[in-house]
């Protein structure tokens, strides 16, 4: 039976062959399914998704009772703790720039005059949400704090200004990272950096093995062909894709709660398009690469970026241009965000068409790459 | 349904391997250098060399592992500059160095090997071949866990299973013990018998001298062909044998004589040594003065093949200098 060139026996020869020595190499196994819990257990437990006590800085220049119970309040919620309280506007710009801080909390002058004449005043929060995992839950917190802590002083003829909206007007300035990203983010994320590295080395590895250990001399000489060859490293690989994705995805939301507010089926295709890609360019690597060592090397040379610049460690509207560059023509960039994109917005298929084609741009120049490079020779 | 199921070509001139003027390079170093051999349907070549001369190598340009430099030509009536995938097909290849699935068991190697080439009667061809090799017992083993000799065999057997109509086979009996290999000998006449083409490079004499032709190149070139006794006639080589007392009178008279005019080699076998020249008269000079001891017993002897062998490899250029 062919299929385009294609021999299935052949084929089925091949990815059964692959199949065998997967079983039989322990170790490798064991990564395949170890490697995945081990990153969510760390990336999950590791991070406190709620951390309390945040260091905070209060720049009152409103010494009335208003603007005391609402610090003291701040700091009955266990989210805040405030470590200083500075005098001048330099000095409170200080704290935070240099991270002596997480947040800084402005009081403006007259705050207690505008707020008793029902104005509404401006109150200022300054957060440093470079670890937005940080900041997200205190944030959410204040948001609270605002609408009830004046509450005890807001009584008798005042209490009017109790009805409706906040007395006062919170203005949260996130610095430093404008996406200010949640926790849930980490997760979904890894499921991507998971595959990435495990997809790309994996391929790169199998084939160089092959090479390394002489076996790919036998083979050639057998009539297989290069496109045979290549598939029969692949498929069962995406089968490991899948199994890998399903553990983090139980773990993420049995462990974590992470939702799941977008369909599978979607999901499914995205991810099988980000699998062909990263096993082609491990093929790429393991036709470049003389040995196994080398094809591990080129592995994190390409695993790298993929971390640093797809948004996952930093948010991608923070770094330079030239970054984002790089970082737009990794698949690793997309998937994260169709990933998030699917998981925790519940985003459809139209949602993420520009980054899914991004991706299989992507993933077409790799396959192409992996079959111009495979050599049916030894030269 | 085989996809690439072609009628094979005529034999030129009944020539399994017709090849001329073949040339390949690595780097600035040639390790084949204007090759050409001959070898007809149903004969056993003999393919002999020093280490390094380029026998791996031309055997890989052979079944299209690697491309030539220049020079053409055809194997099993295929071009072996664009037809290597016919010729794959029906060639059997042993590689010099395992390179079977070791983390693969036996059968399941065996069985690869038959899903390739498409079998037609999978089970019983792997089961057939499990028997022949006495393996039928082990085949669940790793097959990496096999012995040095075992492994071979098994490399041999898997590399036939298809039929092919030219065997390869890249020093096949390194490492194997002398009944297998007389067994080993044994087979590959019984499948020349029926019209396969055996190429086999060996470091053995005694292999070497069962072909039916030989061929023997060092560094690159051909140096010598055509049968054994061809081969030692063309040498031109005039051998003495002679045998003393002892190893170690032998041994000092085999320093007195290396090096002497019209001495090429001296060979020591036990208490006997092989004195041999290129030149008979110069080599009969270099010798008189000790004919007469009364110790040593000479006798003028026809070169064994390894003499010749060990002769040309001392004048062949060598390409690493
Ligand atoms: N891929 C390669 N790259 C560079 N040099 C090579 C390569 N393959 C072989 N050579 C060199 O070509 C020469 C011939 O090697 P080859 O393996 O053909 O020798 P051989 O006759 O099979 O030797 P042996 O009897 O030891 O098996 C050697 O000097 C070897 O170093
Ligand atoms: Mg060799």
């Amino acid at each position: 039976m062919t299929l385009s060139g294609i021999n299935i026996r052949r084929l089925i020869a091949l990815i059964n062959k692959e199949f065998i020595q997967m079983r039989r190499d322990r170790l490798t196994f064991a990564m395949m399914i170890g490697v995945p819990i081990m990153q969510l257990l760390l990336f999950g437990y590791a991070i406190n998704s709620d951390p309390k006590q945040l260091p905070t800085a209060v720049y009152s220049q409103d010494n009335s009772t208003y603007a005391r119970s609402f610090v003291s309040a701040m700091h009955n919620s266990d989210y805040f703790n405030i470590a200083s309280e500075p005098k001048t506007q330099e000095e409170a710009d200080e704290l935070i720039r240099r991270g002596k801080v997480q947040f800084l909390i402005q009081i403006p002058p007259n705050f207690s005059r505008d707020l008793v004449r029902g104005e509404r005043p401006k109150l200022l929060l300054d957060a440093d949400a470079t670890d937005p995992s940080a900041t997200g839950n205190a944030i959410s917190a204040i948001n609270v704090l605002v609408g009830s802590a004046f509450n005890h002083d807001l009584t008798g003829p005042l209490s009017h200004l109790r009805q409706n909206q906040a007395p006062v007007e919170l203005v949260i300035h996130r610095r430093y990272n404008a996406d200010g990203r949640s926790q849930y983010n980490i997760v979904p994320g890894l499921i991507g950096i998971i595959l990435t590295m495990t997809m790309v080395m994996f391929t790169a590895l199998a084939v160089t093995r092959e090479i390394e250990r002489g076996t790919m001399e036998n083979l050639l000489t057998m009539p297989v062909k290069p496109i045979e060859v290549m598939i029969g490293k692949i498929i069962p690989y995406i089968f490991v894709a899948y199994v890998q994705t399903a553990l983090v995805l139980i773990a993420a939301v049995s462990l974590f709660g992470v939702p799941f507010n977008g369909s599978l089926l979607i999901f499914s295709l995205a991810l099988f398009v980000f699998v062909i890609a990263n096993l082609s360019v491990g093929y790429t690597f393991s036709t470049l690469a003389q040995n196994q060592l080398q094809a591990m090397q080129m592995t994190f040379f390409f695993f790298l970026p993929s971390i640093l610049l797809s948004g996952f460690m930093f948010p991608f509207s923070g770094m330079p241009t030239w970054a984002q560059w790089i970082g737009d023509a990794l698949p690793l960039t997309h998937f994260l965000r169709i990933v998030r994109g699917i998981m925790l917005k519940g985003n459809g298929l139209s949602d993420i068409t520009t980054e899914l084609t991004a991706m299989a741009i992507f993933t077409v120049i790799a396959v192409f790459l992996a079959l111009s490079r495979f050599r049916q020779t030894l030269d | 349904m085989h996809d690439e199921a072609h009628q094979a070509p005529p034999l030129e001139n009944g020539l399994a391997i017709n090849v001329h003027g073949l040339s390949k390079s690595f780097g600035e170093r040639t390790v084949v250098d204007n090759f050409e051999m001959q070898v007809e349907q149903g004969e056993i070549y003999g393919f002999l060399g020093p280490n390094g001369s380029g026998k791996t190598t031309t055997i890989r340009l052979l079944c299209g592992l690697l491309t030539p430099d220049s020079g053409d030509g055809t194997c099993l009536g295929y071009n072996i500059l664009t037809q290597s995938r016919q010729i794959k097909r029906q060639v059997g290849y042993m590689t010099q160095k395992f390179s079977l699935y070791g983390d693969l068991s036996i059968r399941e190697n065996l069985d690869f090997v038959a899903r390739v080439y498409e079998l037609p009667d999978r089970i019983n061809a792997v089961n057939d071949t499990l028997r022949k090799l006495n393996l039928t017992g082990r085949a669940e083993q790793l097959a990496g866990t096999l012995s040095g000799g075992w492994k071979q065999r098994l490399a041999l057997a898997s590399c036939i299973m298809h039929r092919p109509r030219l065997l390869l086979l890249d020093e096949p009996t390194a490492g194997v013990d002398p009944k297998a290999r007389r067994e080993f000998w044994d087979e590959i006449h019984m499948l020349a018998n029926d019209g396969l083409t055996v190429l086999v490079s060996t470091h053995y004499m005694d292999e070497a001298e069962r072909c039916h032709k030989i061929c023997y190149l060092a560094y690159g070139k051909l140096l010598a062909r055509g049968t054994v006794e061809e081969v030692i006639a063309q040498s031109g080589l005039t051998t003495w044998t002679v045998t003393g007392p002892n190893h170690k009178r032998m041994m000092r008279l085999a320093h007195d004589l290396t090096g002497r005019h019209g001495i090429d080699m001296v060979a020591p076998f036990g208490a006997t040594l092989h004195i041999s020249g290129e030149d008979g008269a110069a080599l009969e000079q270099a010798i008189s003065s000790y004919r007469n001891d009364p110790d040593l017993s000479w006798s003028k002897s026809a070169p064994t093949l390894e003499d010749v062998f060990i002769s040309m490899m001392n004048d062949a250029p060598d390409n690493f200098k």
